[in-house]
C-alpha cells in the first residue's frame, strides 16, 4: 500500500468526510441539476409515449421480422443487465476480496446496477407480442394449473433477473442505513428528518447495530457473489442453447460475464469522471480509483478479445459449413461494417490502457469508456442480428434494421436511468460515507475495523 | 343524428375512400384510434344529448342517478347489435349445424370451365376445392379457383346500380332498356352490339342466337385480353376450319414445349399438371420419366421441371420450331439456315427423342405464341403419329371462336364511325385492357348507350351510362364448357350478396318480358336441349355431379392442309423480314433494342383478380415479388443497361412508353423484356388500386403477345418491390437435392446420403412415443411445378390473414406454407427448383424446448401445436427454427372489423389476433373431423381420407399427407423410398415432412452423365 497513492486525499477527518458527502445531498441544488434531470425526463416522456404507442399498436412498430425475430429489443435488454455487473462485482466480490478502494465507487455503482436492471426489465416485456400476459412467464399458481416452460431459457431468465433485481435492490438499501442515520440527523428540514429517519429504520449506530449489520452484509455479498457470474451465463443461454449458428457456442456463458463486467466498469467510468468533477469529489473517487477501474476494463476487454477469437477460430476448427458461413457473412456480409465497429470499440481501441499516461487522464478514459459502451452494445446486436439474418435456409433469409421507435425506446430508457440517477445523486449520498469513514488514515491508526 | 357525429362519420368514410391495400388496412386500425371516431363509437347519443343541465337540483339529481342506476345494467349491452335467434321451426333435413356441405360448381377464366367443388358453411361459402370428377380439376384447382372465395365476399365489389354515376336500380334499368329497345329494332338492330369474353356456356350461347333472331343486324364481339387468338388462328390455317387441341400426357414420353406454361397457366393446366406428373414420378420398380424439352421465350414455372431448357427472345422461337419441323421431316419443309450450334443441337436431340417415340410424343404450342408456331406444331405431331393418342383434335369448345383482336378491331370502327348505338359490355374492362393502338375508350365515348356489367366499378364503367353489378361465379346460375368440352354446371352458392345479375340475366333484359332468372333460362335451354322425358334426373344429377356426364367431345379426325407447313415458315421469313427492316430504319443504339414478351400476370391475371388480396400477396412462382410487377430482365441484359432490381427503366415500344422498376430474372433470354400486364389499375377496389405498373398501353393489336422492336433505357429513381425470398443460391447446402433418373438407378439412396443424419438415440429430453398416429408430409419435388396453389389453398383454409406490401417488405408475410424457389448454375440459364415448405413438425422441435409458456408443444401424434391463447409472442420460437417456418401477428393483420369478409372465413379454424405466433398445422381440424367420423363408425381413420388443404390443392399431386405409424400408407411408404429425405436432418430435429429428391430425365445425348 506504501508505493500507492492513497485512496482519499490527506487532511480528511471522519467530521470533515461526512460534512463534504451529506453536503451535496443537504445543501441546495445547484441549478445544472435542474437543466440535467429537466433533459432526462423530457426524455422519460419520450420513453412513456413510445410504450403508449407501443402498447396500442402491437410490437410491428419495431423492426423485428421474420427471421429477425429479435433486434433492437433483446439487444438494449443484454446491454443493460450488462451494464449492471459492475456495480455487484464492487460492492459484493471486492468486499469480500477486501478492495478497500471499492468504498468511494460502490454506492452509486449499485444504485447504477439498480437502474440499469429496472431498464433491462423494461425490454424483454415490451418485445412480446402480447405484454399484457407478460406474467404468464412467473410461475405463479395458476387456476388452470398451467406452468411456465421450464426447459426454456427465458424462464431462467425470468429467475436470474429477478432474483438479481431483489439482491442489488436489498444490498443496496442495507448499504444505505447507516448514511441515511447520519442525513437524519444533519438534515434540518423536518420532512427530510422524517423520511430518512423512517428509511434509517431505527439506526442508532450502537456497537451491536454494527456488529449485525457487518454480518448481514457479508452475507448478503456472499449471497450476490454467485450473481455475478450467473446472470450473465443465464442471459448468454438465450442464445447458447439456441441451434442458430452463431448463437449455439459453449463459449458464450464465460465471454458474457467478462463482456458484462467490462461494459459495467465502462459505465461506472462514464458516470464516476463527470460526477466528481461536478461535485468536486476528487479526493475520493481519486485517479488511483479510475486507474484500478481501467486495469480492470483491460484485463475484462482482454477475455472478451479472446472470446471473439475463439468463435472466429472454432467456426473454421469445427468444420461446420453453416458456423463458417455465419462467421464469413459476420465479418464481410451486409453487417460488416457493426462487426469491424465492435472489434474496433471493444478490442482494439482499450488496448490504449496499456500506457500508463492513458489510465491517469480521466478525460481519456471517458472518451475510451464511451466506446467501450457503444462497443458493447453492437457486439450484442451483431450477435443477435448476424446470426439470425441468416441462418440454414437461404430462402428465409431477409435483413434487419430498427425503426424510430426502436430508437426511442432505447433513449427513452437511457432517459430513465438518467432520470433516477440524478434523483438518487440529488437524494441520497453518492458515495458512502461511513465505509470513507473506515478507509481514513484515523481509522487505521485507531486499529479501528479490520 | 347531430351534425357532430355526422361529420365525423363523413371524415372517417373520406379517409378511407382515398386509401387502397395495405394502406387501407392500416388506415382502419389508425381510424380506430382516432379519438373523434372513438367517440362515435363509443358514445350512444351523439354529443350534447348526455350532458348536464345547468341548476339541477336535489330532486332531478335524485331521479337521474336512480335512473341511471337502472340503466347501467343496460347500458352495457348497447353495443350489441340487434340480433334475433331463432330456431329452425322445421329442421332440414340435410343441414347438420356446424358440419360443412359441398357443393358442385364451376368457375371459369377464359371462358373455360374448371369444376369445382365448395364448402359452404350454414350457407356461407367458405373453400373451394376441386371436383374430383370433372376432367378439368380432377379434384385440384389452380390458385384463382382458390382465391375465388375472397373475391366472393370482397367489400369493394360492386354493389349499385348505377346511371350516370347516379344511384339507380335495376328496375329503373329494365323500364329504360324496354323503353330503348323499339327504337333499335326498327333496323334489325344494327346498331346494338355487345362485348363478351370468350363463351363457351351453351346456354349464353343459346341466348345470343335469340337475340340475334330479333335483332339480326346485332353484333356479337368477344374479346379478352388473354386469349388463344394464335391457337384459334393456327387451327384454321393448319385444318381451314376451326379445331381444338387437347393433350394426353399420361401416353407421353418425350414432350417438347414451345413457349407453352401449360402446367401452370391455361384451361387445361390443373388437369395436364396430373398426367404429367403422373407420368413422371418414380419409385422403385417404377423407373420411367416423361422427358420435357423448353423452347421458352420467358421463364416459366413448368420449365422448371424440363430436362433441357432453350431460353431465346420471342421472335427465335418460330425459327426453332420451323428447325424442329425440318427435322422431324415436316414436308415441304427445309431447315433453316444459321442456327446457332447449340441451338441447332437442342433441336436436332429433341427430334430424334420425338422420332423414337413417335406416336408418344406430345409437341405443345403455347397459348399465347403465334399462329405459324400452331401450324408447325399440327405439322410435326401429324407427321409424328401422336394424333389420336397423345394429341387429341376436337370441335371447337367456344360457342363461336373468332379472331378477338379482329373482332374487337372491327367493333371500335364501327363505333367510330358512328355505327354503334348501344353497346353492352358484359363482364369485360376494355378500357384498361383493350389494345392500346385501338384507343378503345375514343371510340367508345362515341356511342350513344354504354352499358356495363361488370364484378366491379373499373375503368370502364367510368365511361358507361349504366353500370350493373354482376352476380359472382358464385352467385349466379350458368353453364360452361372445360377444355374438352364437358359441359359443367355452375349454380349458386349464395344469393347475390350485392344485388348482382348474371350476364344471362342481364341479357334476358334484352330478350324477355319480364326478364327471366337465371335458374329458370339454364332450365329452360337444357329442357330443350336434352329433349327428354326424365329430364329432371338428368338436372339433378348434372347438378349434383357438377357437370354433364357424357359431355364431352370426342377426338375427331381433320384433315391438316398440304402447304400449311410451307406456308407457315414462309410467313415466318417475311415477319423476320419485316423485323430487319423495322429494325434498320427505327435507329438508335441497338443495344437498347429488345423485344418485349407480353404475359399476363402469374397471380392477378388480366387484372381483374387486382383486387384479391390473396392473390396480390402471392409470390409469383418464379421472381417471389408480391403486390407489384416489374420489367424482367436477363442478368447479362441488366449488366448492360446498367440496373439493378429494382431500378426504373422506361420501355418504349411503337411510339408508346411506360415506366417500370427491372427486375433481373435468372434465365430470361438476353434481349428481351417480359412484363405482365393486369397491374396499375386506376379505377378498382382499394386493395389493388396503385399497385404495380399498367403495361397494357404498350400492347398492340398487331404485337399482342410479343413486340419485335421495343427500347429500354434507365430512367431515374426506384421502386421498392416486395419480395418474399430475396436469396436465391443453395450456399452449397443440400436444400433441394437433385438427380438423374441414371444416378437413382445407380445409387438409390443418392439423396440420403447427401448429408449424415444423427443418430435415433441422441437426446438430451427423452423421446415422446407416438402409440396412436403419427402424422406426416411426403412431398415430391420431382413433380413440384411452384404453381403455388398449394399456398392460396392454405390460406383459405386456415383464415391466413393479408398484411399488404409495406409488411411484405418488412419480412412479414403471414403464408404457412411457402415454395422456396432456387437457381442452380450459370444465372444465364440456371436451373430452377421448387421446394414446398411448410412447418416440419419435428419429433424433437428446437421451437418447443424455448417457449417460455409451452404454448408450442408436442401432439401425442407427433404434431407440434400452437396453442394461439397461451402465445405471449416473444418470437423464441422462431428465431430457433432452422425452417423459419413460423409466423407472427407483429400487428392486428386479421381483418376483424370489415363484416363480410367474416363470412369467408372457415369456423373451425381461430382467427388470430396481434402478437401470438401461428405456423402450419397440418390442418389440424380435418384431422379432427375425420378422427370425430371415425369414432362415430367406431372404425380407424382410413389412409386417404384425411387430405390437408395444400395436398387436396396439389395439381401433380406432389402432397402426400398421412399416418406414418400405418406401414401401408401411401405416406409411410413414400417414406420407405430411397429418395426420401429430411430437410435440415444433421440438426436432428426428425422432420415429419420429407422431401422426395427431385429427379431429372435429360437425354443422355445432350447432358452426358457425369461419373
Amino acid at each position: 500500500m506504501k508505493d500507492k497513492p492513497p485512496l482519499i486525499a490527506p487532511g480528511y477527518t471522519s467530521a470533515t468526510v461526512t460534512d463534504k458527502i451529506s453536503a451535496v445531498v443537504l445543501r441546495g441544488t445547484p441549478r445544472w441539476w435542474f437543466a440535467a434531470f429537466g433533459a432526462a425526463f423530457l426524455l422519460v416522456m419520450l420513453f412513456l409515449f413510445t410504450l403508449g404507442h407501443l402498447f396500442l399498436k402491437g410490437v410491428g412498430i419495431y423492426g423485428v421480422n421474420i427471421p429477425v425475430g429479435w433486434g433492437w429489443d433483446i439487444t438494449n435488454f443484454v446491454w443493460w443487465i450488462g451494464i449492471g455487473h459492475a456495480g455487484t462485482l464492487i460492492s459484493a466480490i471486492l468486499l469480500l476480496l477486501r478492495q478497500e478502494w471499492r468504498n468511494s465507487i460502490n454506492r452509486f455503482a449499485e444504485a447504477m446496477t439498480l437502474f440499469a436492471v429496472a431498464c433491462a426489465g423494461v425490454f424483454p416485456v415490451v418485445h412480446l407480442g402480447r405484454p399484457w400476459v407478460m406474467y404468464w412467464l412467473f410461475p405463479y399458481p395458476s387456476t388452470m394449473g398451467v406452468w411456465p416452460q421450464f426447459r426454456s431459457p427465458l424462464v431462467w431468465d425470468v429467475f436470474a433477473v429477478s432474483t438479481y433485481a431483489t439482491i442489488s435492490l436489498l444490498f443496496w438499501f442495507v448499504g444505505l442505513i447507516p448514511d441515511l442515520a447520519t442525513l437524519r440527523d444533519r438534515s434540518r428540514n423536518r420532512f427530510a428528518r422524517i423520511v430518512y429517519g423512517m428509511l434509517a429504520m431505527g439506526w442508532r449506530g450502537s456497537a451491536r447495530h454494527w456488529h449485525n449489520y457487518e454480518s448481514a452484509y457479508l452475507m448478503l455479498a456472499g449471497l450476490a457473489t454467485p450473481l455475478v457470474v450467473s446472470v450473465h451465463s443465464v442471459v448468454s443461454f438465450d442464445f447458447a442453447v439456441g441451434i442458430i449458428p452463431g448463437w449455439h457456442s459453449t463459449i458464450f456463458p464465460p465471454y458474457f460475464v467478462a463482456g458484462a463486467i467490462f461494459s459495467g466498469f465502462a459505465m461506472v467510468l462514464t458516470l464516476a469522471i463527470p460526477l466528481r468533477a461536478l461535485f468536486g469529489l476528487e479526493d475520493f473517487i481519486t485517479d488511483r480509483h479510475l486507474q484500478n477501474m481501467a486495469k480492470v476494463m483491460l484485463a475484462t476487454g482482454l477475455i472478451v478479445g479472446y472470446g471473439y477469437f475463439i468463435e472466429i477460430f472454432m467456426a473454421w476448427y469445427g468444420d461446420n459449413k453453416y458456423d463458417m458461413y455465419m462467421t464469413v457473412n459476420r465479418m464481410l456480409g451486409p453487417y460488416a461494417f457493426q462487426f469491424w465497429s465492435l472489434i474496433a470499440c471493444n478490442v482494439v481501441v482499450p488496448q490504449l490502457l496499456w500506457i500508463k499516461r492513458a489510465r491517469r487522464s480521466p478525460a481519456f478514459l471517458f472518451v475510451i469508456a464511451i466506446v467501450v459502451n457503444i462497443g458493447m452494445w453492437l457486439e450484442r446486436y451483431v450477435i443477435i442480428v448476424t446470426s439470425l439474418h441468416r441462418d440454414f435456409l437461404p430462402s428465409s433469409w431477409g435483413m434487419y434494421s430498427g425503426t424510430i421507435w426502436d430508437y426511442s425506446t432505447f433513449i427513452g430508457t437511457i432517459g430513465v436511468f438518467l432520470a433516477l440517477m440524478f434523483l438518487f445523486i440529488r437524494f441520497l449520498p453518492m458515495i458512502s460515507i461511513f465505509e470513507m469513514r473506515a478507509i481514513l488514515p484515523e481509522a487505521k491508526v485507531e486499529g479501528g475495523k479490520e | 343524428m347531430s351534425h357532430e357525429k355526422a361529420n365525423s362519420l363523413e371524415s372517417a368514410r373520406a379517409r378511407l375512400a382515398g386509401t387502397r391495400g395495405r394502406e387501407f388496412w392500416r388506415s382502419l386500425e389508425e381510424l380506430a384510434g382516432d379519438p373523434s371516431f372513438q367517440e362515435v363509437l363509443e358514445r350512444e347519443f351523439p354529443a350534447g344529448a348526455s350532458e348536464w343541465g345547468e341548476g339541477l337540483d336535489r330532486r332531478r339529481f335524485l331521479q337521474l342517478a336512480a335512473a341511471s342506476l337502472a340503466f347501467a345494467g343496460l347500458s352495457a349491452c348497447t353495443r350489441q347489435p340487434l340480433e334475433s335467434i331463432v330456431p329452425y321451426v322445421r329442421q332440414p333435413e340435410e343441414i347438420v349445424p356446424g358440419r360443412p356441405r359441398l357443393f358442385a360448381t364451376a368457375m371459369t377464366l377464359g371462358g373455360y370451365a374448371s369444376g369445382l367443388l365448395v364448402e359452404s358453411h350454414e350457407g356461407r361459402p367458405t373453400k373451394i376445392e376441386g371436383n374430383p370428377e370433372h376432367p378439368a380439376t380432377q379434384g385440384a384447382t389452380d390458385v384463382f379457383a382458390q382465391a375465388l372465395i375472397l373475391g366472393l365476399y370482397d367489400p369493394d365489389r360492386s354493389q349499385l346500380v348505377l346511371e350516370a354515376g347516379e344511384i339507380s336500380t335495376w328496375a329503373r334499368f329494365i323500364a329504360r332498356m324496354s323503353a330503348a329497345l323499339p327504337a333499335l329494332q326498327a333496323n334489325g338492330g344494327a346498331g346494338i352490339r355487345i362485348l363478351t369474353g370468350t363463351v363457351t356456356s351453351p346456354t349464353l350461347g343459346e341466348q345470343i342466337r335469340a337475340l340475334r333472331t330479333r335483332f339480326p343486324k346485332m353484333g356479337w364481339v368477344q374479346y379478352e385480353p388473354v386469349s388463344r387468338d394464335g391457337a384459334r388462328l393456327g387451327a384454321r390455317l393448319a385444318f381451314g376450319v376451326p379445331v381444338e387441341t387437347r393433350y394426353d400426357f399420361a401416353k407421353a414420353d418425350v414432350v417438347v414445349s414451345l413457349d407453352a406454361d401449360f402446367l401452370v397457366e391455361g384451361p387445361a393446366s390443373v388437369r395436364y399438371a396430373r398426367n404429367f406428373a403422373a407420368n413422371r414420378r418414380v419409385r422403385v420398380g417404377h423407373e420411367r420419366m416423361i422427358r420435357l424439352y423448353a423452347v421458352e421465350s420467358t421463364p416459366t414455372a413448368t420449365a422448371s421441371l424440363a430436362d433441357h431448357r432453350l431460353g431465346v427472345p420471342p421472335s427465335e422461337v418460330p425459327f426453332l420450331v420451323w428447325a424442329l419441323a425440318a427435322e422431324i421431316g415436316v414436308t415441304g419443309v427445309e431447315l433453316p439456315k444459321a442456327l446457332p450450334e447449340e441451338r441447332a443441337r437442342f433441336i436436332r436431340e429433341a427430334a430424334a427423342d420425338l422420332q423414337r417415340n413417335s406416336g408418344h410424343g406430345i409437341v405443345i404450342p403455347g397459348d399465347y405464341a403465334p399462329a405459324e408456331v400452331h401450324v408447325l406444331a399440327h405439322a410435326i405431331n401429324e407427321r409424328l403419329g401422336n394424333v389420336g393418342t397423345t394429341v387429341l383434335r376436337t370441335d371447337p369448345v367456344e360457342v363461336e371462336p373468332v379472331d378477338q383482336v379482329a373482332s374487337l378491331s372491327t367493333l371500335v370502327d364501327d363505333m367510330r364511325a358512328g355505327r354503334v348505338d348501344l353497346l353492352a359490355i358484359v363482364g369485360e374492362n376494355p378500357v384498361f385492357d383493350a389494345p392500346a393502338d385501338l384507343e378503345f375508350k375514343e371510340a367508345l365515348l362515341k356511342v350513344p348507350l354504354r352499358l356495363h356489367l361488370a364484378l366491379e366499378e373499373d375503368e370502364t364503367s367510368q365511361y358507361c351510362h349504366w353500370h350493373l353489378p354482376e352476380a359472382h361465379p358464385l352467385e349466379a346460375w350458368s353453364d360452361a364448357r372445360a377444355y374438352d368440352g364437358t359441359v359443367t354446371v355452375m349454380q349458386p352458392l349464395i344469393e347475390p350478396l350485392y344485388g348482382g345479375r348474371s350476364a344471362h340475366e342481364f341479357l334476358s333484359v334484352f330478350l324477355d318480358d319480364p326478364p327471366r332468372r337465371g335458374l329458370e333460362i339454364l332450365r329452360e335451354h337444357w329442357r330443350l336441349m336434352a329433349g327428354r322425358e326424365d329430364f329432371e334426373t338428368l338436372w339433378r344429377q348434372s347438378l349434383h355431379d357438377g357437370f354433364v356426364v357424357g359431355s364431352v367431345f370426342g377426338p375427331r379426325k381433320f384433315a391438316l392442309r398440304k402447304p400449311a407447313a410451307a406456308e407457315a415458315v414462309s410467313a415466318i421469313r417475311a415477319a423476320a423480314r419485316d423485323a430487319t427492316a423495322a429494325a434498320a430504319t427505327a435507329g438508335g443504339a441497338p443495344t437498347d433494342r429488345f423485344e418485349i414478351v407480353f404475359r399476363p400476370d402469374p397471380t392477378i391475371h388480366d387484372g381483374r383478380f387486382a383486387n384479391n388480396g390473396w392473390l396480390q400477396e402471392l409470390p409469383k412462382p418464379l421472381s417471389k415479388m408480391t403486390w407489384d410487377n416489374a420489367a424482367y430482365l436477363a442478368p447479362a441484359a441488366a449488366r448492360r443497361l446498367g440496373v439493378a432490381s429494382g431500378d426504373l427503366v422506361a420501355i418504349e415500344a411503337g411510339g408508346r412508353a411506360i415506366e417500370a422498376p427491372a427486375w433481373i430474372l435468372p434465365g430470361h433470354p438476353d434481349g428481351a423484356v417480359t412484363v405482365h400486364f393486369g397491374y396499375g389499375r386506376t379505377a378498382c377496389g382499394r386493395v389493388g388500386k396503385g399497385t404495380g405498373f399498367d403495361a397494357y398501353p404498350l400492347r398492340s393489336s398487331a404485337a399482342m403477345w410479343s413486340h419485335p422492336g421495343g427500347t429500354i433505357f434507365k430512367i431515374p429513381g426506384r421502386r421498392d418491390l416486395a419480395c418474399t425470398q430475396e436469396h436465391f443460391a443453395m450456399e452449397g447446402r443440400d436444400l433441394v437435392r437433385v438427380g438423374t433418373i441414371a444416378r437413382f438407378q445407380k445409387d438409390p439412396e443418392f439423396a440420403r446420403k447427401m448429408e449424415e443424419a444423427p443418430g435415433r438415440d441422441l437426446n438430451l429430453y427423452p423421446g415422446f412415443n407416438y402409440e396412436g398416429h403419427a402424422w406426416g408430409v411426403s412431398i415430391d419435388l420431382s413433380v413440384c411445378t411452384g404453381c403455388n396453389a398449394c399456398v392460396v389453398a392454405c390460406v383459405a383454409e386456415n383464415n391466413i390473414p393479408v398484411v399488404g406490401k409495406d409488411q411484405v417488405r418488412r419480412g412479414r408475410e403471414m403464408h404457412w406454407l411457402r415454395v422456396d424457389r432456387y437457381y442452380e448454375g450459370d444465372s444465364e440459364s440456371p436451373d430452377a427448383h421448387m421446394q414446398p415448405v411448410m412447418c416440419m413438425q419435428c419429433e424433437q422441435a428446437p421451437c418447443e424446448v424455448v417457449c417460455p409458456v409451452g404454448a408450442t408443444s408436442h401432439s401425442s401424434e407427433g404434431l407440434n401445436d400452437m396453442v394461439y391463447n397461451r402465445c405471449v409472442g416473444t418470437r423464441y420460437c422462431s428465431n430457433n427454427c432452422p425452417y423459419k417456418v413460423r409466423r407472427f401477428n407483429f400487428l392486428q393483420y386479421s381483418d376483424e372489423k370489415t363484416p363480410v369478409l367474416k363470412l369467408g372465413r372457415n369456423p373451425d379454424v381461430t382467427v388470430r389476433s396481434r402478437g401470438v405466433m401461428e405456423k402450419c398445422t397440418y390442418c389440424v381440424q380435418r384431422i379432427n373431423a375425420a378422427r370425430i367420423a371415425a369414432e362415430k363408425e367406431d372404425r380407424p381413420i382410413r389412409d386417404g381420407e384425411i387430405k390437408t388443404a395444400c395436398q387436396q390443392a396439389c395439381p401433380t399431386q406432389a402432397i402426400v399427407f398421412g399416418d406414418i405409424n400405418d406401414a401401408q400408407s401411401r405416406v409411410a411408404r413414400l417414406k420407405a423410398e430411397p429418395a426420401n429425405y429430411g430437410l435440415m436432418e444433421h440438426l436432428n430435429t426428425r422432420p415429419r415432412t420429407t422431401y422426395l429428391a427431385k429427379l431429372r430425365n435429360p437425354n443422355p445425348d445432350l447432358e452426358p452423365e457425369k461419373t
